[in-house]
């Protein structure tokens, strides 16, 4: 246990002091925030569909999460890198432990990174339907950040080198944001991108922020969370077992 | 007869067509501090991240301390500890932070943990840059830091991959009375690797000499010496390695090989 905690603390010890970062990767979900709340709301309003700001914004915290927990998942990379993978590697504790204490670290992260956003959100107006519901919207941000910090580490458990993060990036983790229904809502789509979006883990949980923080959902805040909690379960397998079988 | 805590047998490691260990043998009793010397290329880290679970053989079977560390690599883990070739600090960690870090994830009690830590930092002149993140660390402030990482714990076998490159010669003295005090008091079996002669002449009990991924010869300084009617043991090295600079032609390097074979006769 007391590794799992070392490890899970090593991560927000590096996180707390990569200031000029935690700035940085707040400018993305900022410009979509801005550019697409304020650009493309007259429409949405238009159409139909209500405060496209207030709809954006859990579809912004689900980006932030997915970004930072798959990158925290990568950094693995780095720690093969720079070495101090092996230090771990050969460490009289199971790699299990390992594992667990870097995803949840990586998942930690992600969750403050996502509150960070979250209130960004409250400054340029967001405002959540029900106080009460709130707290419930943080359960499916930690769902959200556990599933996708997994899956960073299943791929920097594969990946030997940096080669691979532009392939990861473009045909993974682009699309798992795109196709969530972060940008624009699930109902009446064609078919065939129906049917991608309900494959897509994200889907869940930026419906599942939609059903706690603005009382709109596509899927039920129970589906959502049964959904979640399912596929965090088989990510986490599969990232312990791609990581007990990392050669160096 | 003491027992074997480090036993290879006919240990093959493949990458792609590279073998970079061909058919190693060797057995290290308890107590025995055994030195693998070798050129660059030779196989010797290899050889030790396959006995230390980070790397599975091609074939063979190796044991440490009776275990097998490709099936029980958890029990296995237990019984060493190892000093890296390669950098294996966390940079964006302090001094302090790094030690603290490894002394949890090998059980040191908490209170021996700060004992200790602070010791082998005074030992090797870094206490005053304990609260330092390591990447403003200078080469051989890193490396003295791995090191007294290593001492931190004390294993049944503890392995060193090169542990005096980059070191200053106050800390490669350091580091050497270290691990012969360990030895001495402990019983620490003690792996090394290293293309430093006088180093291996001065600890090792027995050398064994690799070179492209075999074992050309083993035995006490004293013996290599005599096999190969040499005066030094850099004398029996270049005897048994040959002279050539590494990544020579094909043609040598048989050359090397077949004088191996014939050493071995
Ligand atoms: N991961 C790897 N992939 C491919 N080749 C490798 C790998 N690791 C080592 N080698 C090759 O295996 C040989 C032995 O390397 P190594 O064991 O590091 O030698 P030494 O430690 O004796 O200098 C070298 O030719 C090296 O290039
Ligand atoms: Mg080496």
């Amino acid at each position: 246990m007391s590794a799992i905690y070392i490890l899970w603390l090593r991560e927000l010890k590096k996180y707390s002091r990569s200031r000029a970062q935690i700035i940085a990767s707040m400018g993305q979900p900022l410009l979509y925030l801005l550019v697409l709340g304020f650009g493309l709301g007259p429409v949405f309003e238009k159409a139909g569909s209500g405060n496209y700001r207030q709809f954006i914004s859990p579809g912004i915290m689900g980006m932030t999460v997915l970004f930072t927990s798959v990158f925290s998942g990568i950094a693995l990379l780095w720690d093969r890198q720079f070495g101090f993978l092996k230090e771990t590697l050969v460490a009289p504790v199971p790699r299990i432990q390992v594992m667990i204490g870097r995803t949840l670290g990586g998942a930690t992260v992600a969750m403050i990174q996502g509150t960070l956003i979250v209130i960004v959100c409250l400054l340029v107006g967001f405002r959540p339907v029900s106080l009460a519901m709130v707290p419930l919207g943080f359960v499916f941000l930690g769902l959200i950040a556990t599933v996708f910090a997994a899956l960073g580490t299943a791929i920097g458990s594969s990946l030997q080198d940096m080669q691979g993060f532009q392939l990861i990036m473009n045909f993974l983790v682009l699309p798992i944001f795109f196709l969530s229904g972060a940008l624009f809502p699930l109902n009446n789509l064609p078919k065939a991108l129906a049917v991608v979006t309900a494959l897509d883990p994200l889907s869940y949980g930026v419906d599942g922020l939609r059903a706690t923080l603005i009382g709109v959902s596509h899927f039920g805040a129970v589906t959502d969370a049964v959904v979640l909690v399912c596929v965090a379960a088989a990510l986490l397998c599969l990232g312990a077992w791609r990581f007990s079988k990392i050669e160096i | 007869m003491e027992p074997s805590m480090i036993r290879v047998e006919n240990l093959i490691k493949k990458f792609g067509d590279l073998t970079a260990v061909n058919d190693v043998s060797f057995d290290v009793q308890k107590g025995e501090i055994f030195a693998f010397l070798g050129p660059n290329g030779a196989g010797k880290t290899t050889t030790i991240k396959v006995l230390t679970t980070l790397l599975k053989p091609t074939s063979g079977s190796v044991e440490l301390d009776g275990l097998n560390p490709v099936s029980h690599h958890n029990e296995a883990r237990k019984a060493f500890g190892i000093v890296f070739q390669d950098p294996s600090l966390d940079q964006d960690l302090t001094a302090w932070e790094n030690m603290n870090l490894h002394g949890v994830l090998y059980h040191v009690p908490s209170k021996i943990r700060r004992e200790r830590t602070e010791t082998l930092m005074k030992l090797f002149e870094l206490w005053e840059k304990r609260d330092t993140v390591v990447k403003q660390f200078s080469g051989g402030m890193k490396r003295r830091l791995e090191i007294a990482r290593g001492f931190l714990h004390t294993p049944k076998i503890l392995f060193l991959d090169e542990p005096t490159l980059g070191l200053d010669p106050q800390s490669r003295n350091q580091l050497w009375t270290h691990v012969k005090h360990l030895n001495e008091t402990e019983r620490v079996t003690v792996f090394l690797t290293t293309h430093y002669m006088d180093e291996a002449d001065r600890v090792a009990h027995r050398i064994a000499v690799i070179d492209h991924g075999r074992i050309v010869a083993m035995g006490t300084s004293q013996e290599l010496k005599q096999q190969t009617n040499t005066e030094s043991l850099e004398g029996a090295f270049l005897a048994l390695t040959g002279s050539s600079i590494r990544e020579e032609s094909a043609g040598s390097a048989d050359q090397l090989r077949q004088m191996a074979r014939m050493f071995r006769r």
